[in-house]
């Protein structure tokens, strides 16, 4: 065990791509926690997708040895934090099992929307804030400007903040120093009864559920029987360590200490991450805080293109799932689509990523369905209910009221581009909230919004109206009763479920024109006329016709070619095997993925 | 043979009892742009030689009944001096014999058409000669690549009408992005005043690998189905005022003057084929030859055969392909075995539904003759009835 004094947990926390994982590697490597061959860039970025798309999606955790220059040796436990809003629920978890949070601002680019919104987690979680400015060795920084932009924020003197290249590491060994000096050692009883905070967990095929725990009081010792104080199951602590990365195992974890817990448990959602762990015998009576189950945000239909590979797209979920507990979903059915699943991810992002995961690590063609909120519906008999498919709305007539959740949203602007945001966010149901000025020219702006509107292409808006220079963020702001209907669409009269939508009254217009006109240019040309229709209710508001094909038929046929044209007529059939048919009309499975893509 | 219109049942049917031969000519003068047959450009040097292997695969092909139809199709046939056609004729006949009323087919470019060359022809046996006029709008002809003028293509047909064919055809291709409505009936109206017995009508097609297609791949205008529909309508309507029955999909004809060759194709019968690319069908069995002209000559000249690939058409493959084919004629085909399965079939409902296809007493019928590979497409979709 460590002497407390000599423990400095925290977490480093940043807009994306100001330099995090960057910055994690050059202590990794300076704590020789990995050796040089060991080494390859963003070490704690583990998931292939992750390393792509440089974000951080899974928290990960380290335990360091760091040689101070006072001569002393501290262990540092590195709490990696995811960096995307999708996942502020883990952030805050995280955030839980640290004392400090090292605030890294990318010096060219100034303070962004995730800055703030982790800031203010980290300032809501009490940590203390290391502030540093990132990427000086850039000839586009300005360490004075970014300097006076986190001193708005978090107060104190511009001085103060670091100037470090996490690529050159210039400027690194001084922060690391100030880690040491400023962010309190761990508090904690040992003689008290064990209490450990559940901050992760993942799934590893042979060990079955690992816990990443941070103790507070007492100890976790290796071979005790403990509890999870919220699900109250009890389960012998089968194995006890500490990430060097590497796993090693330690006979106990003591006050301040972040390590590993494996139970023998099978099944991720049988371990909520939140819980506190203690000892079955003679353990804490209260817990360290509350857990909230991740609430998901979005929901779309996942079906697979081809209708054989529903088994494997059910297992793919599955197998997904063991890591990934904040992933829902449960079987549906669609006419047009056949059978596939409604999943329920955290935001848009959890979303791409699952969808992408599932297509890549497990080979499945998917077309998913236009991405919905969850609605909360009053039934005019007084009844309540959750709505996540616009096919599980009812008829109007039986609709006394529908509410939709509500988002505090975070922009981070030049100030030049206020106009075109506040028109952004007024076409969106935006209401303007607060407008804090970071600096003269840079600025803070708050909106409430429905989540509906963020969720479809509000970001990508904001980037082009900005060229790029606008930050996002938000979070979760409660439920408010709106105008929703559903806007349906058919295809020759039939209603394809799949393109349905809630959407405000004012906006059912736009939606219907929209798809109608996209559907129009997507379906192909039958032997009739196929009318394509937007309706709310049974009142059409929108109407295009693909009209029929005219001439299909080989204009030359002799005996030279029969095999020839058999085979051409043989080719074009296969491509019409691809085709879904809804009621009498061909439609491509690549309209499905056309039409319902976010971004035109 | 009765003389019956083109599109009566009977002959449609009939024409499966037929049996025919093919044989190809390579040679033209240039490759249009268009054009993805079996052909070589500026090598009518090569002729003779070509001539000694067609002869040579003829003698090496198993007796056969008399002949009912021949159609020397290309290239240009019309280049082939009249000594060298001469030999093929009676290579024919000597091998398997002519039907007493034998249809015998020559293409023509209409710049080769001479008043010694037609009546050669027709003494060598030819009744029939088909011209490659396309157009006669200059401008049309011009973008096609094609090397002949209205003018030329006039005076051939008016060559054709005197000598002793018993029918003279004309081709047309529609739809090049050049063409107007008015020259498309300008062309028709020409047409019809030259009073050929059997007009074909193709819409203009962009075959890969063509000239043209590379054109059209690199930004130049692609034909336009919806115009060609127009044009396709337009065609009937003119030909059919002045007496001509469209009994397939682009073939139109006096009485007494449909294509008996072409027939027995669409109608299942078995043809031979001698030459570069071409194609037989005999006992069964549809077999393609090499499309190159020195592998051509040199597979013949070795004893190996031109034969490149065969297919064994049987059971309900054949079944199939009886459809596919007898649905392009006018006079549809007899349902049988496949079509009832069509009519079973959710396709086959759907195009019932649309009304492209009709049932005429035991036959079926493409009602809308623009959507034929609609109706195709379902019936190579068809499974074998279990039992
Ligand atoms: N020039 C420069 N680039 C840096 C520095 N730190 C990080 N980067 C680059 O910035 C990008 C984002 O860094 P990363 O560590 O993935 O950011 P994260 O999203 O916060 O984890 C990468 O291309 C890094 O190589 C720095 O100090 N200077
Ligand atoms: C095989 S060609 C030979 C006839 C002759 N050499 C000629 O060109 O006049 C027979 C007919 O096919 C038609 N044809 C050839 N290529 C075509 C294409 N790409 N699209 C439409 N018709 C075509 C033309 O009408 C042509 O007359
Ligand atoms: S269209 Fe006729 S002339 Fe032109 S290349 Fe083809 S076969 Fe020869
Ligand atoms: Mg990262």
């Amino acid at each position: 065990m460590t002497d407390q004094s000599r423990i400095r947990n925290f977490s480093i926390i940043a807009h994306i791509d100001h330099g995090k994982s960057t910055l994690a590697d050059r202590l990794l490597e300076r704590t020789g926690a990995i050796t040089e061959r060991e080494m390859r860039e963003q070490m704690l970025d583990t998931m292939d997708l992750e390393r792509e798309r440089g974000i951080t999606i899974k928290a990960q955790t380290v335990r360091l040895k760091y040689k101070a220059d006072d001569g002393q040796e501290y262990v540092l436990n590195l709490i990696d934090t995811p960096g995307h809003v999708d996942f502020s629920y883990e952030v805050r978890r995280s955030l839980a099992a640290c004392e400090g949070a090292l605030l890294l601002v990318d010096a060219a680019q100034g303070v962004q929307a995730q800055t703030l919104a982790n800031s203010y987690l980290a300032i809501e979680a009490g940590l203390e804030i290391v502030p540093a400015l990132n990427k000086i060795d850039l000839p586009a920084a300005d360490p004075e400007r970014a300097a006076a932009e986190i001193v708005g924020v978090l107060g104190g003197d511009p001085a103060d903040v670091s100037r470090i290249s996490a690529k050159t590491g210039a400027g690194v060994e001084e922060l690391f120093e100030q880690i040491v000096d400023k962010v309190p050692p761990p508090g904690g009883d040992p003689n008290a009864p064990l209490r450990a905070l559940v901050f992760d967990s993942y799934y590893d095929a042979y060990r079955g559920v690992v816990c990443y725990v941070r103790v507070v009081d007492g100890e976790l010792r290796d071979g005790d029987l403990i509890r999870f104080m919220a699900t109250r199951e009890e389960h012998p602590a089968s194995e006890v360590g500490v990430l060097t990365p590497r796993s090693v195992e330690v006979a106990k974890l003591g006050p301040g200490e972040v390590g590993y817990l494996i139970t023998g448990v099978k099944e991720i959602d049988q371990i909520k991450v939140g819980d506190t762990v203690t000892t079955a015998a003679g353990g804490a009576s209260e817990a360290l805080m509350g857990y909230e189950e991740p609430k998901p945000m979005v929901f779309s239909g996942l079906f697979p293109t081809d209708g054989d590979d529903f088994e494997r797209l059910r297992e793919a979920l599955e197998k997904l799932r063991l890591n990934d507990a904040s992933l829902v979903y449960e079987p549906e059915t669609s006419k047009a689509l056949g059978f596939g699943f409604r999943a329920g991810f955290l935001g848009l992002l959890h979303m791409e990523i699952i969808r992408e995961r599932l297509e890549r690590e497990y080979d499945l063609d998917l077309v998913a369905t236009a991405p919905s909120v969850a609605y909360q519906l009053v039934r005019t008999d007084g009844s309540e209910s959750t709505i996540r498919s616009p096919q599980d709305l009812p008829d109007p007539s039986e609709i006394q009221s529908i509410s939709e959740p509500y988002v505090r949203a975070m922009i981070i602007t030049p100030s030049e581009y206020i106009g075109t945001i506040m028109e952004l966010v007024t076409n969106r149901r935006g209401e303007v909230g607060n407008m804090h000025y970071l600096t003269p020219d840079r600025v803070e702006l708050t909106y409430h919004l429905p989540l509906a509107e963020v969720v479809f292409d509000f970001f990508d808006n904001l980037k082009s109206r900005t060229r790029g220079y606008a930050s996002l963020d938000y979070e979760t702001d409660g439920y408010r009763e709106s105008d929703l209907v559903k806007v349906d669409i058919l295809l020759n009269g039939m209603p394809v479920d799949a393109f349905s939508a809630i959407v405000h009254r004012s906006a059912s217009q736009e939606y219907g024109r929209t798809m109608v006109e996209r559907l129009r240019k997507l379906i192909p040309r039958q032997m009739f006329d196929v009318p394509i229709q937007a309706a709310v209710g049974s009142r059409i508001i929108s109407r295009e016709t693909v009209k029929a094909k005219r001439k299909d038929v080989i204009a030359k046929c002799y005996g030279g070619d029969v095999s020839r044209k058999r085979k051409l007529l043989e080719k074009q059939k296969e491509g019409k095997r691809r085709m879904k048919m809804v009621g009498s009309v061909e439609v491509p499975q690549e309209a499905f993925v056309a039409a319902l893509q976010v971004d035109d | 043979m009765a003389i019956l219109p083109p599109a009566h049942p009977d002959t449609a049917e009939l024409a499966a009892g037929w049996r025919s031969a093919y044989v190809h000519i390579p040679f033209c003068a240039r490759v249009c742009p268009y054009c993805d047959f079996a052909v070589v450009g500026g090598a009518d040097d090569r002729m003779g030689e070509y001539i000694d292997a067609l002869l040579a695969e003829i003698a090496m092909e198993p007796a056969w009944h008399p002949l009912d139809a021949v159609f020397v199709g290309g290239g240009t046939p019309s280049r082939i001096p009249l000594e060298h056609m001469a030999r093929i004729v009676d290579a024919l006949a000597g091998h398997f014999g002519l039907a007493d009323d034998a249809e015998v087919t020559l293409e023509a470019n209409p710049e080769d058409w001479t008043e010694q060359h037609s009546d050669g022809l027709a003494s060598l046996g030819f009744t029939r000669v088909s011209f490659g006029v396309q157009s006669f709008d200059p401008v049309v002809l011009a973008s096609l690549g094609r090397l002949h003028s209205p003018q030329q293509a006039a005076e051939a047909l008016g060559v054709a009408v005197s000598s002793r064919f018993g029918s003279v055809s004309v081709d047309l291709i529609y739809g090049h992005p050049d063409e107007t409505d008015d020259s498309w009936l300008e062309t028709l109206d020409a047409t019809v005043a030259f009073g050929p017995d059997h007009v074909s009508t193709y819409s203009l097609t962009v075959e890969p690998g063509t000239e043209l297609w590379r054109q059209v791949r690199s930004g130049a205008p692609a034909p336009d189905s919806d115009v060609q529909a127009d044009r396709w309508e337009q065609a009937a309507a003119s030909l059919g005022a002045a007496g001509y029955t469209r009994y397939e999909v682009s073939n139109h004809a006096q009485v007494g003057h449909g294509c008996r060759y072409n027939l027995s194709v669409w109608g299942q019968g078995e043809y031979l084929a001698f030459g570069l690319g071409a194609h037989s069908y005999r006992d069964g069995v549809r077999s393609r030859r090499v499309r190159r002209l020195d592998t051509y000559i040199e597979r013949v000249r070795s004893g190996i055969g031109p034969i490149q690939s065969s297919d064994v058409i049987g059971g309900w493959d054949a079944e199939l392909e009886r459809l596919m084919l007898g649905l392009r004629r006018s006079a549809g085909v007899r349902g049988g075995e496949g079509g009832t399965a069509l009519l079973d079939s959710a396709d086959g409902v759907r195009l019932i539904d649309a009304g492209v296809l009709e049932v005429e007493g035991d036959r079926l019928v493409a009602a809308k003759p623009l959507l034929t590979d609609e109706i195709i497409r379902a019936v190579l979709d068809l499974e074998e009835p279990a039992g």
